[in-house]
């Protein structure tokens, strides 16, 4: 807690929310020689050359000045467009669909468009860090709803149920997850469908991992019956084409709550940064086949990695998509974050305790195989002398 | 060819050093499937062999000169182009030689100690082939970029060590 004479000044809110468990990792990984990081949460790939080659060509033609609020048109047609032809659904360019920085500021307006104060919001976890705390700074409350490594980290219907309350209001979903690597199926989507239609709930689905799926055709949220006009589809290029440090997503959905996203982005932040939305168009033109060589190489990986996880012993679900293994560490007798932390003294590998995620990540770890595979195999290899000596 | 032997040649493109667990631990297949398909691709001459790449600027002192040669030649009766590129890539000298389309016929690609080594080569052995009408030696000032791989020191990981 700070004490300084000057935290008087703070908002109560802004006071409520702690500071994400994995700082503290970044932190001591820092301060360390030699560490092989597993802790990283974007791609191990630069941009595609021509991506970038488009931004620059983008500035040399003189394009920094604002673009409109929602973004480029010519970008929002080629999203719609994108939209159509890899998941099947339909949104108009003109008025549904919103250009932002990075999908974490979408997830933000979303939130901020559609909460009133103390509505509550289905959180479900082990999650990304940042969507309890967003929740939070929009004047809602998050609730948690957990999911176990027995079900692979899939949401239960019944679940939600029993978190609804005459205040809830909204479902985040996230397919594949981030820390878990779990891909919800088309039937698994359908049955939370039942209980979002039931209760008539809102849902912000962040797709932001939809294009890295191994196993399984993906299924978009909004292309299940009935679900379209009642979710905001966030997604953004940082992970699919390896864009994280462009800071670009976008999110989609019905016109009235787009508008008022869009309201609160054109206040706040005008527009997505000019010369990011030139990249992005480049990539949605002629970026789909270094999705597909990137896909291949982190499908590759995921099979290396939860090899030498079984070999070791580790139990791991096989995670459908993302670049993350979940493995439960839960025999070792430590906690995730001890674990995590003698993991990185005594073998320099940085792995992220799953208790970071949410409650029920307790008792896992997240490694995210989005590293060389010379890497991969000398920090299996450190896990496993590691373990030997518990 | 299959998928699983496409999929093979492209790791092994990219890295011919990978192991065969590791391989095998990639493909998800087994370590002994790897080395069948390594055998009987490798008896096939779909592979022919394994090779680094290698920067020879640095840390010695001789280096190499390579060269890239155009060749016009008067393609033999019977046997086109083809008697022509084997007597000339037999020569030990000779790293590569493609037959062109264009204005020329081989390219051909000679490696040397000095540029009078090669340009010995080339005026005593290339030019006085019987069916060579001309040549023209160009010689590489620097390597940027070989067989897909950048001459540069700078890929090293940028991303921050942890993040959500």
């Amino acid at each position: 807690m700070i004490t300084e004479p000057t935290s008087k000044y703070l908002s109560n809110t802004v006071q409520s929310i702690q500071p994400s468990g994995i700082r503290r990792f970044f932190d001591l990984a820092s301060s360390m020689e030699n560490v092989i990081s597993l802790g990283v949460g974007e791609p191990d790939f630069v941009t595609p050359w021509n991506v970038i080659e488009a931004s620059y060509h983008s500035l040399e033609q003189g394009y920094t000045a604002y673009t409109a609020n929602a973004g480029l048109f010519e970008l929002r047609k080629e999203i719609s467009r994108y939209m159509k032809r890899r998941f099947g659904v339909t949104y108009s360019a003109e008025d549904e669909m919103v250009v932002t920085v990075g999908a974490s500021q979408a997830i933000d307006i979303a939130l901020r468009a559609v909460l009133n104060p103390g509505e509550e919001v289905i959180v479900v976890e082990p999650s990304f860090v940042s969507y309890a705390p967003t929740v939070t700074l929009a004047g809602g409350i998050p609730v948690p709803v957990n999911t176990y490594s027995e079900d692979d980290f899939k949401l239960q219907p019944e679940q939600i149920e029993a978190a609804i309350t005459d205040k809830t209001k909204v479902l985040m979903l996230c397919s594949p997850n981030n820390p878990t690597g779990t891909v919800l199926s088309k039937g698994d989507l359908e049955r939370i469908a039942e209980v979002v239609e039931k209760h008539d709930l809102l849902v912000i689905s962040d797709e932001i991992y939809a294009e890295l799926t191994y196993d399984e055709p993906y299924t978009s949220f909004p292309a299940v019956k009935n679900m379209r006009d009642r979710t905001i589809l966030i997604s953004g290029f940082s992970k699919a084409f390896a864009m994280t440090g462009w800071r670009l997503g976008f999110a989609c959905g019905p016109k009235a709550i787009l508008q008022a996203m869009l309201k609160i982005h054109q206040y706040t932040m005008m527009c997505a940064p000019t010369m990011a939305q030139h990249a992005a168009l480049e990539a949605l033109v002629n970026g789909q086949k270094d999705v597909v060589k990137m896909k291949e190489s982190y499908r590759q990986r995921r099979s290396l990695v939860i090899h030498a996880l079984e070999e070791m012993g580790l139990s791991c679900h096989v995670p459908g998509g993302a670049f993350y293994v979940f493995p439960s560490i839960e025999k070792t007798g430590l906690s995730s974050e001890e674990f995590a932390e003698q993991l990185l003294m005594k073998e320099q590998v940085a792995v992220v305790p799953g208790s970071v995620f949410g409650k029920s990540g307790e008792g896992h770890v997240r490694c995210s195989y989005a590293t060389s595979v010379q890497k991969l195999e000398e920090a299996m290899r450190r896990i496993d002398r590691f373990l030997q000596t518990l | 060819m299959d998928s699983t032997e496409r999929e093979l040649l492209q790791l092994i493109e990219k890295n011919g050093r990978l192991a065969t667990g590791t391989i095998a631990k990639l493909m998800g297949i087994t370590e002994d499937e790897t080395k069948q398909i390594l055998e009987k691709l490798e008896k096939e001459k779909v592979i022919l062999g394994y090779s680094a790449i290698i920067d020879w600027t640095k840390g010695t002192e001789e280096g190499a000169v390579t060269a890239m040669i155009d060749v016009k030649v008067t393609p033999k009766r019977g046997v086109g182009f083809d008697k022509v590129a084997e007597r000339i890539y037999r020569f030990p000298e000779v790293k590569a030689v493609y037959l062109m389309s264009g204005v020329y016929d081989l390219s051909v690609s000679i490696e040397g100690k000095t540029m009078a080594e090669v340009g010995r080569f080339v005026s005593e052995k290339l030019s006085t082939i019987d069916s060579v009408i001309s040549t023209t030696t160009h010689f590489i000032l620097k390597k940027y970029k070989h067989d897909g791989l950048v001459f540069s020191d700078n890929d090293e990981d940028k991303r921050i060590v942890v993040s959500p």
